[in-house]
């Protein structure tokens, strides 16, 4: 019932096989490389039979930009992450790759985050930012800054085609997978809305004039048409919580970090896709 | 000086002599339109790439006026013709008075 | 100083006259950016090809394209954006085809035309109306 409201939409949206349009049937190949946008939902899931990347609900032209490393606009700004992982900065004069030397020792990495490390939940922007205080005596960076997006940008794609692998098995992540899944099904706000409201209830179906997707997290950090730049996982949290008119929690938090955990277990099945297109 | 602006160009290796290839460029710069107000309500000043150039050994493959509805991140894809090996000079004029230029070599085979 | 009837008069006329100019230069319209373009001539259909989606999926970024064998440049312009004029495209002598696309800011629902001016001196236009929505949820 909900597949076929996607696919009827798709179909409307069609237009002329042109290097601009995917085509509603497309199958996401980037660099020879097949992603799965498709597969079926993790047993905890239980509202859910199938789990779809965001990718499969975005309108043709906007899915044609992922297609390509040189349309995907998000890669320039891995360029720039390239130049930040290079660059001496710090008290310690050290540059990241002073002590990583090839970035692909990163492979795996984005596909298991967050993790549990010690007891604790653990993202990507937080081991940089430890990295950066601790070993290069620098300081941290901004959570969704440009300095922070495109270096998250560049080890994700370290990673990319990679089936999302987060471990919600490991000693003690399951007080934070819980907490996680409590912030997804709990109405905040003024419109007392749950991110389960649209994403789990009534994705493939319209918003005024946005089609819902699942709110899947698989491509992020994420280029989005809408501000022209990477957007990190806690920018886009913060933004469907002011969307529904709450007081958004912040990013970095607890609360964020332990969604960023529950959702991304959501995509198990799903190919890391980052850095994504999206509107 | 427009800050962190780079660009980002696709050009084959190689290509037929006479052959045509095609060019994806993209520059990471801000578009500033002229239409935003800041938060106290003053026109931020329009600030953009206003044109881009790309030049095969020196003779002129395409020369684009660009208007402040191009948006952020300013894409051109294009084709170019390819008599004999050479450098392909991609030129971005910056209405600061700036010009960010990058070059790609491309040979016969 | 002493006004004459004389100075009076051509100080009232001046000031009349003053009233009438633009307090500030107002932005082109669509239709003279177009005659800029083409100096005023009649613009013919046919010859130029230009693909937009039908609705964008964000008006911040959309995907363009333009081809018209043979044009010298080709014009794309936006009738109903602040600034109409999009962007010209030059084709010199090692293009390798006279197409081109990019990504442009459409300020809501309107009419984008491409106008292209061939080698013979003559122009064409293609039109395509691209609907722009606000969005739902994408906040």
């Amino acid at each position: 019932m909900i597949m076929k409201s996607l696919f009827t939409t798709a179909a409307a949206l069609a237009v002329s096989a042109t290097a601009l349009s995917a085509g509603e049937d497309s199958v996401l190949s980037v660099e020879g490389q097949t992603f799965v946008t498709q597969a079926t939902a993790p047993a905890h899931a239980e509202n859910l039979s199938e789990v779809f990347s965001g990718w499969v609900f975005r309108a043709n032209e906007t899915q044609a930009l992922q297609l390509d490393d040189f349309d995907n606009p998000g890669m320039v700004f891995v360029d720039k992450g390239i130049d930040l992982f290079n660059a001496v900065d710090g008290s310690e004069g050290k540059s990241c790759s002073s002590c990583h030397s090839d970035v692909a020792e990163f492979a795996g990495l984005r596909a298991q985050m967050p993790r549990i490390v010690d007891g604790e939940l653990q993202t990507m922007e937080e081991i940089i930012n430890a990295m950066r205080v601790e070993k290069m005596g620098a300081e941290p960076w901004k959570w969704s800054g440009t300095q922070m997006t495109s270096v998250t940008a560049l080890i994700s794609l370290q990673s990319r085609g990679m089936p999302v692998a987060v471990d919600i098995t490991a000693d003690g992540a399951q007080s934070f997978w819980d907490r996680g899944k409590e912030i997804y099904y709990t109405r905040v706000g003024q419109l007392d809305l749950s991110c389960s409201n649209c994403h789990e209830d009534n994705y493939g179906n319209m918003i005024r004039a946005d089609h819902l997707s699942q709110g899947q997290i698989n491509g992020f950090p994420t280029y989005r048409l809408k501000n022209s730049k990477l957007n990190s996982t806690h920018a886009r949290f913060k933004g469907c919580m002011k969307n529904v008119r709450a007081t958004p929690y912040k990013e970095g938090s607890d609360e964020f970090k332990a969604l960023e955990f529950y959702l991304a277990s959501r995509g198990e099945g799903l190919s890391i896709e980052s850095p994504s297109v999206r509107n | 000086m427009a800050s962190g602006v780079k660009p980002r160009v696709k050009v084959p290796k190689t290509a037929a002599a006479g052959g045509v290839i095609t060019i994806k460029t993209l520059i990471s710069h801000k578009m500033e339109s002229g239409q935003r107000k800041d938060s106290d309500g003053n026109t931020i000043p329009r600030s953009i790439i206003n044109r881009f150039t790309c030049d095969f050994n020196g003779e002129n493959v395409i020369d684009i006026t660009v208007e402040p509805a191009v948006s952020t991140n300013p894409f051109f894809q294009f084709d170019a013709t390819v008599p004999e090996a050479g450098d392909f000079k991609f030129t971005w004029y910056d209405d600061d008075g700036d010009v960010y230029e990058t070059t790609k070599s491309i040979a016969i085979g | 100083m002493k006004l004459t009837r004389r100075d009076a008069l051509a100080l009232g006329l001046g000031a009349t006259a003053a009233s009438f100019l633009p307090y500030k230069a107002m932005a082109a319209t669509s239709e003279e950016v177009v005659a800029a373009f083409t100096g005023g001539a009649t613009v013919g259909d046919g010859g130029v090809t230009l693909t937009a989606p039908e609705i964008a999926e964000n008006g911040n970024t959309v995907p363009v394209s333009v081809d018209a064998p043979g044009a010298v440049a080709i014009l794309v312009v936006a009738t109903k954006n602040p600034t109409p004029a999009v962007a010209t495209f030059n084709f010199g002598p090692l293009a390798g085809s006279q197409a081109a696309s990019t990504r442009i800011r459409l300020s809501g629902t309107q009419d984008v035309l491409a106008i292209a001016k061939m080698a013979d001196g003559s122009y064409v236009q293609a039109s395509q109306t691209v609907k722009v929505t606000i969005g739902g949820c994408g906040g």
